[in-house]
């Protein structure tokens, strides 16, 4: 019986692995990449070759979720298996953790940066702010859950953030415009005020990298901006502390009188 | 020589909708439809007289000629004279062969009232009856024509008093047949005297015939024509009785005129609001209403591209104007208005409500499309669907031999799958080959050999043909559990058998998916024994007979992932888990799900393995069987070849249903079924062991299950031709782990 370990990436390119992650690749037997979260921008696949001294083995998004062929290697030999981000942020990898643990497989986890802190961070917001994320996803159909969360959290006077969908085997990826888009329809479909073209908004592109990009504006303003190669995401703040304002403004390009408003 | 003259005077007098009858004729097959159409055109003056018997004008498709036989529903306008007053018919020919009920159906709708023809020698047959009950589904006035009555004068040398006789049975029993099928307030109603004239008696092939009322103007009795004919005094008879006058007096004696029509026929056989503007002005048939047509036929012209023809039920279509078509939801431009004389068409800038029109230049439009003028797209209801009486049964799957006849046969096939939508055409994606699909072996055999002529005889190799099964259960039970792939999601379904009555009702399009639930509901639980909660719960009718119910309470997120489920679960019964054929007669429950909040969660991807986990992990649980087709077999055999016939019937796994005397004659009239696969040598068996002498028609029956000693063998045997494992798969495979 092997061990399973979980190896966080972080969120950029295969410099976002940690020393002990390292450690743990070089020593198993076995690397595994789950392949459709290219969504880390920098990730070369001959850099990390070259880092780890073996090829991973690339898993598409079928095998990932079916977890047969990792679940059965790690129950011979060592297996890494190398996940973008943190390891259980992407909540398929809990199931697999689960379906490890009934079989008997050790599972040991290396943690890493996720877009969770990351986005924050990067726009000067206060983690204790921030109410329940969503996913914004290519419609049809038009889903009803990120403007209900949205409005939930902003009556509480909290951040909401958004992921966008990716559909990196199709090589397509939300921008932070078409989410912006898609909340405005949102709001003229359902008309209850949780969301308007002046409402500022916060977008973030390639975060936790040297690309990284941030700005904030009215979701108006932002919609015609052009934020680069994707990943994207968004956050729509609720109130804000004076201090968060004040990032909002050295670290995003936000207008003083637009975030004071929100104070 | 066709008149075309005439057209002017007929545009004219299409405005008076008084003097306007929309007919069509209605037959089985050989019983002299054809011939019938033909003394009519001739009297109209298309073609000349003598040779209207033979030219067989209507059927301008090759092969129709051969098989004495109209494949595809021609329109023609006939002027007629009468009492001093212009009549303009519009003949609507129908198809004989009730493989193609398809046609029949959709021609009965633009059509007000029917010609029913009956061979004096063989009576009322299945197909007659058929079509009658088609008729009446769809509220057309029938009336009798009885023909070859010189058959009965010279084959069977019956007296005159005899030749009554047999007529006036046949009447009977045409009458009995309204007792059986006609609405309530129709049966006494549309029932036929032949002393009122609304019976016609004659031959189509010498062109004579009449009514009781034209002889007994003429001073004539029905023995004077018995003894006539004996006499051989053909010509005179001709001349004396033209067959047409007969019909077409019949016709604007007996049909009524549109505007009546309309009145009773709009609230039956369209499900929109009649009181509203649309519907008032269609039950008006108002000439200066909204445009409403609805398309009975399109054609392609090599010329002139799809020639879409229908009735215009109110309003009038102009030439250039611009029309919405609600089956295709896409606009398009009338190019050309115009009119069928027989196989030629006029141009007319015009048409006026309660007539049949022909257009260019819509590409999109097909049989059974609603026309409206695209400011009325939103008030108008489309006529309901078009109810199929068959499905198709038989494919086979076709390529040409040369690759570079590629493109010839794929335009012919697009072209063919326009015209006879009874025609099922589909490209097998793994295979790159086409398959056809029709509604038994004849009919495919005729779409390979129209496919040959307009190609310009390329040549085409073809499998042989193959039958289409269905996959059904007999037991029922739940819940079974379908996890996504991602784990996040689980959904549980009962899986049972659809009762007969529902199926039934969904068949003959009574139930359907663009329905009103409260109408649903209330007819699943009056005349299906449905409980009022589960039926209000139906989310999907498919097309192969399959429901899929809601039956969960107020579940997050459920409404959400609603598309996608209906979604699956038509693409589960359209294949199968047993062999890939179709499901037919599922009813699916959805009671009860475990949904994930965020969206990225559940997409299509997640939610269709997971509902065709659980649907297919349930069929195969709950006791899957496989239908296949039965075909009823209707034959008259002479006697001394019976036993030769039963032995083939009983040696195809076929059943005898009925066995009958026909009248004093050595002739039996024999009824059986047998399964569609056994039936690909069945004409040529039968023809041989009868020496020619015997007639039948075929027509799909029912659906039966394949017996249990065969049904371990016709599935691998179907598996194996579609590259799959032999074995289907255990109920096992579709659980996660």
């Amino acid at each position: 019986m092997g061990t399973l370990t979980f190896i966080g990436m972080g969120l950029y390119d295969e410099k976002g692995i940690s020393l002990r992650g390292l450690e743990a690749a070089r020593s198993a037997h076995t690397v595994m990449l789950e392949g459709y979260t290219n969504l880390m921008p920098g990730l070369r696949l001959d850099a990390l070759e070259a880092l780890l001294g073996k090829m991973p083995l690339l898993l598409s998004r079928g095998a990932v979720e079916d977890g047969g062929e990792i679940l059965r290697a790690a129950e011979e030999r060592d297996v890494a298996f190398l996940v973008a981000g943190d390891p259980f942020i992407a909540t398929t990898h809990v199931d697999l953790r689960l379906r490890a643990a009934r079989r008997g497989i050790r599972v040991e986890v290396v943690n890493a940066p996720s877009i969770i802190s990351v986005a924050p961070g990067a726009a000067g917001l206060q983690n204790y702010k921030f109410g329940k994320s969503a996913t914004i996803t290519f419609p049809p159909p038009q889903s009803d859950v990120p403007y209900d969360t949205l409005k939930m959290n902003r009556a509480a006077g909290l951040h909401t953030l958004f992921f966008l969908d990716l559909r990196a085997e199709e090589g397509q990826f939300m921008t932070a415009n078409e989410g912006l888009r898609l909340l405005l329809d949102a709001e003229r479909r359902r008309g209850e005020g949780a969301f308007a073209p002046g409402t500022l908004s916060v977008a973030i592109a390639r975060a936790g990298g040297p690309e990284q990009l941030v700005r904030a504006g009215t979701a108006e303003a932002l919609s015609g901006e052009s934020f680069g190669k994707p990943p994207h995401s968004l956050i729509i703040p609720g109130r804000l502390h004076f201090m968060e304002s004040d990032a909002l403004v050295a670290f995003a390009g936000a207008d003083r009188a637009l975030v004071r408003g929100c104070e | 020589m066709p008149k075309y003259k005439q057209t002017d005077e007929i545009i004219k007098l299409m405005s008076n909708k008084q003097n306007v009858r929309n007919i069509g004729t209605l037959a089985h097959v050989d019983h002299g439809k054809t011939t019938l159409s033909d003394s009519l055109l001739a009297g109209a003056g298309l073609i000349s007289q003598k040779i209207a018997a033979q030219a067989l004008a209507l059927d301008y498709v090759e092969i129709e000629q051969l098989r004495q036989m109209t494949v595809k529903a021609a329109n023609v306008s006939l002027l007629h004279e009468k009492d001093g007053q212009s009549f303009v018919i519009n003949l609507v020919d129908t198809p004989g062969h009730v493989d193609f009920t398809g046609h029949v159906t959709r021609s009965l709708r633009v059509m007000d009232g029917g010609i029913v023809v009956v061979d004096s020698v063989e009576g009322i047959m299945t197909q007659t009856e058929t079509v009658l009950r088609q008729a009446m589904d769809e509220k057309v006035k029938p009336l009798l024509y009885i023909n070859k009555v010189d058959r009965l004068i010279k084959e069977l040398r019956l007296s005159p008093q005899e030749v009554l006789e047999r007529l006036l049975k046949i009447i009977r029993d045409f009458n009995a047949l309204l007792d059986s099928y006609a609405d309530p307030e129709f049966k006494e109603k549309w029932k036929v005297n032949p002393n009122k004239g609304q019976v016609a008696f004659g031959s189509a092939l010498h062109k004579w015939g009449f009514t009781l009322p034209i002889i007994q103007a003429k001073g004539w009795k029905f023995s004077d024509i018995v003894d006539s004919y004996n006499k051989g005094e053909i010509e005179r008879l001709q001349k004396e009785f033209p067959l047409h006058i007969a019909i077409l007096d019949m016709a604007a004696d007996h049909i009524p005129n549109p505007v009546e029509a309309q009145a009773y026929r709009i609230p039956k056989i369209w499900k929109g609001d009649v009181q509203s503007p649309i519907g008032k002005a269609m039950c008006e048939c108002d000439e200066n209403g909204p445009l409403v047509i609805c398309v009975n036929k399109v054609i392609v012209d090599p010329h002139a591209g799809p020639v879409v023809t229908g009735r215009v039920f109110s309003g009038t279509i102009h030439e250039g104007e611009q029309v919405y078509g609600l089956m295709s939801k896409a606009e398009g431009r009338v190019q050309q208005v115009s009119l069928y004389m027989g196989p030629y068409r006029e141009i007319c800038p015009m048409m006026l409500a309660g007539n049949i029109v022909a257009l260019l230049g819509l590409d999109n439009a097909r049989s059974g499309e609603t026309l409206v003028r695209p400011a009325d797209k939103d008030a108008m209801h489309p006529f309901e669907k078009m109810k199929y009486i068959s499905d198709p049964v038989v494919n086979t799957a076709i390529e040409p031999k040369y690759s570079r006849d590629l493109p010839k046969l794929i335009d012919a096939l697009h072209k063919m799958a326009i015209e006879d939508p009874t025609l099922t055409v589909k490209i097998n994606q793994e295979t790159g080959e086409y398959l056809i699909a029709g509604m038994g072996s004849l009919h495919l055999e005729i779409a390979l050999w129209d496919l040959k002529q307009r190609t310009g005889g390329i040549e085409i190799t073809t499998t042989p043909p193959i039958v289409v099964y269905r996959e059904s259960l007999t037991g029922r039970g739940g819940p079974y559990e379908g996890k996504s792939p991602n784990k996040h999601n689980r959904l549980y379904v009962y899986v049972e058998p659809l009762n007969e009555q529902t199926i039934q009702l969904i068949q003959s399009g009574q139930v359907h998916d663009d329905q009103e639930t409260k109408e649903r509901v209330k007819i699943l639980r009056e005349q299906a024994g449905w409980d009022n909660d589960e039926a209000k719960g139906i989310w999907a009718i498919d097309t192969f007979v399959n429901v899929f119910v809601d039956a969960t309470k107020g579940l997050q997120y459920i409404r959400e992932i609603k598309d996608t489920i209906i979604q699956a679960f038509r693409l589960d019964v359209a294949e199968g888990p047993l062999a890939k054929e179709p499901i037919r007669g599922l009813k699916v429950k959805l009671t009860d799900a475990n949904v994930h909040e965020d969206t990225a969660h559940r997409g299509p991807g997640q939610i269709m393995p997971a509902i065709r986990d659980a649907i297919f992990q349930g069929f195969l649980s709950c006791n899957p069987i496989l239908l296949e087709p039965i075909m009823k077999l209707d034959m008259k055999v002479p006697q001394e070849f019976l036993g030769g016939v039963t032995r083939i019937v009983a040696g195809k796994r076929g059943k005898i249903i009925s066995m009958d005397q026909v009248g004093n004659t050595p002739v039996m009239h024999l009824v059986s079924e047998l399964p569609v696969s056994e039936t690909f040598d069945l004409s040529d068996q039968l023809r041989s062991a009868t020496a020619g002498k015997a007639f039948w028609g075929t027509e799909f029956a029912r659906w039966a299950p394949v017996p249990s000693s065969l049904l371990v063998e016709t599935v691998r045997k179907i598996r194996e031709r579609k590259g799959l494992s032999p074995n289907p798969p255990r109920p096992e495979e579709f659980m996660s782990m």
